[in-house]
């Protein structure tokens, strides 16, 4: 990499966050920039690091459940899925099929607002401030439904170990069933307003264009990697829960640029709404809460367990040692890895157009830091 | 050349199009709530900071034994409580019970693991205060004070 | 002039002066005043929601509010800025802004001054606006802001080559760029969008780039460039700039409709004189509103395909345009 110097004075640096509106949170960037090309887009990360894999590490398993939700604050519930997940995988514990599909569902539901938060602030960094307003009064109705089963709107703690906190009643069933129709009926509308607008299509089309093999070397996931073609969804490739019960898609697109990865999510609504509705239909009776003993000890030995979080895949990889305290917890987050890919997406690419891929990556900091 | 003319006129309309939404939608109803004025209903699960519930038929009008569960379960490390034996009454008596709500997670661990069921989740989600000690809530004081 | 012309203490010329002054001032700032609350309260209808609602009866002295806030703001130099240039440049933008109220016809008698060339002069006195918020950009000594500038400068350059190239096609219809004589050549509903729409929406597209607007408000760019050339401007500074923005909308939308709508023709009313006035502002009005509407719809556009567009399309079509126009006209 030459330097500023050797590159002479028409180079320069630009400091792109910590504080800036399109890098979400606390993301630094230092850009160094010909003109308003970006020549060499460095992240500077650790802005929000709080040591969550310690954290784990330092005290009894149970403690660690609350912080789950705190990495990725718009997926909190698959993250509290990941993790007792993980402790059920390692201490032999089965949830309740009820539990299962309660997980399912509020998981779907979440994935559902992260993408329709996604949406809109993908659309407000290309400069649109009115469609964020519209996914936001979709979203509302989310937070609703999740808030009258879980207690809390977004930094949920509702998974335990062997099952979930509270039953869900008929009137969490009816309004779901609601909101998918209510849901089905919007998406139309973003049809017509963002995806066909000309104005956003010339913006993120061809931007940010990498191959399958790209992807495959930085370790891509999520909706970004299946942009490129390749199918590969943690619901699908190595199913967990009761997701192997549900027909539906993993759409995929083949461009591989900003427009793919849009498509790609827009599309994924649509197939969270068929899982939803496929998993109100098939809900089984019984139980949500699993004969759990009370106080339970780590058994001796590894475990890991994958989820598809809306940005990827999540990993919680646990190490027992037959005390309560985890004796190693890894947590692989999607948004890390996506993010290692901007410095060899966006190099040479126009200021705005990194806003466009940074958009598209659909980068949560706080998950990247944890 | 005629592609030229075609993304001219795709083009146009798709804007055209945009704005018939936007101009639809600007005459729809508002959806947003003015906050203080208008109050939205909460949820009876919504979970505020914890309390200890009122039991009328309870000497100390609460259910709490001082066994303290909830402070060792506790992830955050938030609540403080202490209790005392006295004569002439079986088991503890609660003396102080309080919950630093500036850490509490409200992850609800507390509430699950109490033995008596002493502890709920209060509906209050309005948290003001100048300092940081404002948020130190005495749990024993508010069961008092419901008395009143 | 007349030669006859009355020497008292205040002679009608000066009262005239004064009075056009006045007008102006209270124009700029009450245009300022009603577009900033069009704006925030058509932005919140747009998007579910009811606008600002505190202040006054549905929130009508917001503005008020803000320009006290504005005003009482200390005035922050940073370090580093040029401080003569920096304190300048609002003042820059600001002043050329209220000269061309003096030459708009808003209605036949209500006009300061009707030159020969007003057209010509509002052209070339919005231009210096360019040269503001260079300066801006410059002075503020921080990189967003000089990249806001020199998206600006690139931007209004090239948009004002269709621009003037539509204005030439209906000045070869009214031979006049009195604008005054514009207005009269309209008389009768012959309103000129109806002759010539495409140069009326090539006019309109490069007015909302001349005055910075969405979806070509590159140089504000709050995503990509926080502030753009604003950045580093606050308190009286800042609304000066956001003043000599909404004037020069209207500034834009007055020559929209003179020059492609008729002016102040409409409908007779009484004392026709003065009072259809209210069709000018009434037009004025409803072109700043769709700029609104325009602005809380779309995306920004990127730079490149912003020039692409001017290049690639409007100056191909206003060329057209104008050959078409020559030709009309002659036969």
């Amino acid at each position: 990499m030459t330097t500023i110097a050797e590159q002479g004075e028409h180079r320069y640096v630009l400091n792109m966050g910590p504080q800036h509106p399109s890098t979400h949170g606390v993301l630094r960037v230092i850009l160094e920039m010909e003109g308003e090309y970006v020549m060499d887009p460095q992240p500077v990360l650790g802005y929000g690091h709080r040591m969550h894999e310690k954290m784990a590490e330092s005290r009894p398993w149970p403690n660690f459940l609350p912080n789950a939700a705190r990495m990725d604050y718009l997926s909190a519930l698959i993250y509290n899925h990941g993790y007792v997940g993980v402790v059920e995988r390692l201490a032999g514990i089965e949830a309740t099929p009820r539990a299962e599909y309660i997980r399912v569902i509020t998981s779907e539901l979440n994935r559902l607002q992260s993408h329709l938060l996604w949406l809109g602030v993908l659309v407000l960094d290309l400069g649109a401030f009115t469609p964020i307003m519209y996914t936001f009064e979709d979203r509302e109705k989310i937070l609703d439904i999740l808030e009258d089963v879980t207690g809390s709107r977004l930094t949920y703690c509702y998974m335990r170990v062997g099952g979930v906190v509270r039953d869900i009643d008929d009137k969490f069933v009816e309004g779901t069933r609601e909101f998918i129709k209510w849901q089905r009926s919007r998406m139309p509308m973003y049809d017509k307003l963002v995806t066909g607008n000309i104005i956003f299509r010339k913006r993120i089309e061809q931007i940010g264009e990498f191959s399958p093999d790209l992807a495959r070397r930085y370790g891509l996931t999520g909706p970004v990697l299946r942009g490129t073609g390749i199918p590969y969804d943690i619901r699908r490739a190595e199913p967990y829960s009761v997701y192997p019960e549900f027909d539906f898609e993993i759409p995929t697109e083949t461009t591989g640029d900003c427009m793919a990865a849009y498509l790609v999510r827009v599309r994924e609504i649509e197939q969270s709404l068929r899982i939803l509705e496929q998993a109100l239909d098939k809900l089984p009776d019984g139980p949500a809460m699993a004969k759990v003993p009370k106080k339970l000890k780590l058994p001796a030995g590894d475990a890991c367990y994958a989820v598809e979080s809306p940005r990827g895949e999540l990993v919680y990889h646990l190490t027992g040692d037959g005390s309560d305290t985890p004796y190693r917890m890894k947590i692989r987050v999607p948004s890390f890895s996506n993010l290692s890919l901007l410095p060899e997406l966006c190099r040479g690419m126009l200021l705005s157009d990194l806003c466009a891929c940074m958009g598209s990556l659909d980068l949560v900091i706080p998950e990247i830091d944890r | 050349m005629k592609d030229y003319f075609a993304l001219i006129f795709s083009g146009g309309k798709s804007l055209i199009v945009g704005m018939m939404i936007t101009l639809r939608e600007a005459f729809r109803p508002v959806v947003t709530v003015q906050y203080p004025r208008e109050k939205l209903p909460i949820s009876p699960n919504f979970r505020g900071h914890t309390i200890l519930i009122r039991d009328n038929e309870k000497p100390e009008k609460h259910r709490c034994i001082s066994c303290k569960m909830c402070e060792r379960e506790c992830p955050s490390n938030c609540i403080e409580l202490a209790g005392e034996k006295r004569e002439g009454v079986k088991g503890m008596v609660l003396i102080t019970y309080r919950l630093d709500f500036t850490k509490c997670s409200l992850c609800g661990t507390c509430v699950e693991v109490c033995p008596t069921a002493a502890l709920d989740f209060s509906k209050v989600y309005q948290h003001v205060g100048f300092a940081r000690e404002d948020f130190h809530y005495d749990l024993l004081a508010m069961v008092e004070e419901e008395e009143k | 002039m007349s030669p006859e012309m009355p020497t008292g203490f205040f002679p009608p010329e000066l009262l005239r002066i004064l009075f056009t002054v006045i007008c102006a001032i209270v124009i700029v700032f009450g245009n300022a005043v009603v577009m900033g609350y069009l704006e925030r309260k058509l932005a919140g209808r747009f998007q579910r929601r009811p606008g600002p609602m505190e202040v006054g009866w549905h929130g009508i002295l917001q503005l008020a509010v803000d320009g006290v806030k504005l005003v009482g703001k200390q005035l922050m130099v940073p370090k580093q800025t040029d401080k003569v240039l920096y304190r300048l440049a609002p003042i820059i933008s600001f002043a050329p802004a209220i000269m061309p109220m003096v030459v708009i016809p808003f209605a036949p008698n209500l006009q300061g001054r009707d030159f020969d060339i007003g057209l010509i002069f509002i052209l070339a006195v919005v231009a210096i606006n360019v040269l503001a918020i260079l300066i801006a950009g410059w002075s503020s000594n921080n990189k967003y802001s000089l990249l806001g500038a020199m998206r600006s400068v690139a931007q209004n350059v090239a948009y004002e080559i269709p621009m003037l190239l539509t204005l030439l096609s209906v000045i070869l219809v009214t031979n006049t760029f009195s604008l005054r004589g514009i207005v009269e050549a309209q008389s009768g509903g012959a309103w000129f969008i109806f002759f010539m729409p495409v140069a009326f929406l090539i006019f309109f597209a490069a007015t909302l780039a001349e005055t910075n607007r969405a979806p070509f408000d590159l140089p504000e760019a709050e995503s990509e460039l926080t502030a753009g050339f604003m950045t580093e401007f606050s308190g009286m500074g800042f609304s000066l700039f956001f003043m000599a923005e909404y004037t020069y909308m209207f500034i834009a939308c007055s020559l929209t409709t003179i020059l492609f709508l008729g002016g102040w023709s409409g409908p007779p009313l009484p004392y026709g004189e003065y009072t259809s006035a209210l069709w000018f502002f009434a037009k004025v009005y409803s072109l700043l509103l769709v700029m609104i509407w325009i602005r809380w719809t779309f995306p920004r556009v990127r730079f490149d395909q912003l020039l692409n567009f001017c290049w690639k399309y409007l100056v191909p079509f206003s060329l057209v345009h104008l050959l078409v126009t020559a030709v009309v006209v002659k036969l």
